[in-house]
């Protein structure tokens, strides 16, 4: 009865995807958008796709944006945290950084592009530290957020039983403020990948999004759309493993998560 | 078991409060909601920072860290890690002492077995009803063998029947134990239950420190004779055993019948719900039967209270307002008075 109703969810869910594809395979196939060029139909698009990875121009390109995604998102998201923490737990050091982080954190992080393409230059580094710059401040809001919310009845708990300040922040506050944390990275995941594109397509000759600018170029809107696609699912697979990994480290505990 | 002593503490609502609690004692601090009740516990955790001096065991403790100063603390909310199981909660403390694990696992599993929460032990605390939930962080203060133990209102927010069996199986326990417990609650026969003295606190004020009994016959002002609600206290002119466990006394004209076992009665105190008014006369044996005269009528929110004159002496009776409503009771009028003896307090000559 459960696998059945699952079944019909799944189904259900599934319709709108399908139906999509098919109106976009119609439209495509008879031509029913102005200029047969700019909208191939769905069996191009997937066509186009096993070509790019046939000739290996969309792995390689992939693997750079994924590179730059993975080290950049790591970075942001250590240092958000690290300095998320240290901002909750000491108040003074909140009351000296907060003032800063206020002022930097709703630069949108391809803001800085400019700047950063004059400082670092237009190398490997450049997207990394959009990205890196992009993880960092939500992390910190989130993270400092999170540990100044944990319940100070928990504080004063762990103090009773005898545990020392580290014990306290390692064993009480740091697993406590995880939902926040995560809420954090989550949102990241996705927006780090969203940043990435726009930084190589203005900035940097190699991956997705570069590979999206060189296609404009050449008229190919197929090339495009594979790209789109690409970029659409790692968001999504992206934001699903922090998801994932917050149901796996908090979900046991939580009765909420 | 240390004693611990307060000297000019003061704190949020609190002022200049001068409390010793002696060794091995219960001791029940007990008010109204914002009194100052949990303030007093966190002073002598060490939790929250005070003016003046605590004392504990002769040994000043102020500026001792709150792991240091050897106290188990039962917090209202109960503060159970909600990332840890149940085991993990009644190891942490013992964790924080830096003891082995097979000594950490042998203490816990006793503590469980103890407070019978064996099976929870890998439960997680959202999983846990009430009742458990106060066993597990009653096991939890107690792991570190604490040589005082703070209890703020452990059997609130449980139903009925289940704080009556954990106040049983804590009272058990703490006699057990014999360790120095502050035991705080707003539940006066809570209070008088468990305690061995009770501290009445109003506004961050202690009105009263005595022992239960005390405190409801010798009540030392105004507001803690309305809190512990015993205005009707008899003095006994004469008191005569009938059978074992049967008592005659006499106080002016009334002559009552009463269930006790052990000796003379000195004074008597009737709680006003325990007097029953009728204005017809109710079936039953004449035992315990008055005629008096109502003197006075007062409207609360639920409750009606009567002032009655029964010869030369006044009483106090409460009554639902649903039962006052349904009679026809007017100011002075004769009506039927009816002793209960369901919640008679004695005090011995």
């Amino acid at each position: 009865m459960k696998n059945k109703t699952g079944r019909l969810q799944w189904a259900w869910g599934a319709m709108p995807v399908i139906l999509f594809v098919v109106v976009w395979e119609i439209i495509g196939r008879f031509n029913l958008f102005p200029g047969q060029f700019f909208f191939p139909p769905f069996s191009a698009v997937v066509k186009e796709f096993y070509d790019l990875t046939a000739n290996g121009i969309l792995g390689k390109n992939f693997l750079s944006s994924l590179t730059r995604v993975l080290i950049g998102l790591f970075g942001g998201s250590i240092a958000g945290i690290f300095v998320g923490v240290i901002m909750g737990w000491k108040h003074m050091v909140n009351k000296a950084l907060s003032p800063i982080i206020s002022l930097l954190y709703p630069i949108p992080a391809l803001g800085w592009l400019p700047l950063l393409m004059l400082w670092i230059g237009i190398n490997e580094m450049l997207p990394i530290t959009i990205i890196f710059i992009c993880s960092f401040f939500p992390v910190v809001y989130n993270t400092t957020t999170g540990i100044k919310n944990v319940d100070k009845s928990y504080i004063y708990a762990a103090e009773t039983l005898g545990a020392s300040n580290i014990m306290i922040l390692f064993k009480v506050i740091i697993p406590l403020a995880l939902p926040n944390i995560f809420t954090g990275l989550r949102l990241e995941a996705g927006m780090s990948w969203r940043v990435l594109i726009a930084a190589e397509m203005v900035a940097i000759p190699t991956g997705i999004g570069a590979l999206m600018i060189q296609a404009e170029s050449l008229v190919r809107v197929d090339i495009i759309m594979v790209c789109l696609i690409v970029l659409s699912v790692m968001c999504l697979l992206f934001e699903k493993i922090f998801a994932l990994a917050e149901k796996h480290m908090v979900g046991r505990w939580s009765s909420h998560a | 078991m240390p004693e611990i002593r307060l000297v000019n503490v003061s704190k949020h609502i609190c002022s200049e409060l001068n409390i010793t609690i002696r060794n091995n004692e219960i001791f029940v601090i007990i008010g109204p909601t914002g009194s100052g009740k949990t303030t007093i516990l966190n002073i002598i955790a060490g939790v929250t920072d005070y003016k003046g001096k605590v004392y504990i065991d002769e040994q000043c403790v102020d500026g001792v860290s709150p792991g240091k100063r050897n106290v188990g603390y039962l917090f209202q909310g109960l503060a159970l890690f909600p990332h840890l199981t149940v085991f993990e909660n009644i190891a942490f403390g013992l964790r924080a002492k830096g003891m082995k694990e097979g000594a950490i696992k042998e203490r816990v599993l006793s503590l469980m077995e103890m407070m019978r929460i064996k099976h929870l032990s890998a439960r997680y605390p959202h999983m846990l009803s009430g009742g458990e939930k106060k066993r597990v962080a009653l096991a939890r203060s107690l792991a570190p063998s604490p040589q005082i133990l703070l209890l703020d209102e452990p059997t609130s927010s449980l139903d009925h029947q289940t704080a009556k069996y954990l106040r049983g199986e804590m009272i058990d326990l703490l006699r057990k134990l014999r360790i120095t417990t502050v035991y705080v609650t707003h539940d006066l026969r809570e209070a008088e239950e468990i305690a061995d003295r009770i501290a009445l606190i109003f506004h961050g004020k202690i009105e009263q420190i005595s022992t239960p009994k005390d405190l409801f016959f010798n009540p030392q002002n105004e507001s803690v004779s309305q809190f512990v609600g015993m205005p009707n206290i008899i003095e006994c002119t004469q008191s005569r055993i009938l059978t074992s466990g049967l008592v005659e006394v006499v106080s002016g004209e009334m002559r009552m019948i009463l269930p006790y076992d052990g000796g003379n009665i000195k004074k008597i105190a009737i709680p006003p719900e325990d007097i029953y008014i009728s204005d017809v006369k109710p079936p039953g044996p004449a035992l315990n039967r008055f005629m008096g005269k109502v003197e006075e009528i007062t409207r609360y929110n639920s409750a009606v209270r009567v002032k009655l004159s029964t010869g030369n002496r006044t009483l106090l009776a409460e009554l639902p307002i649903a039962a006052f409503d349904e009679m026809n009771i007017e100011e002075g009028k004769e009506v039927h008075v009816v002793i209960k003896l369901r919640r008679l307090r004695y005090v011995k000559s």
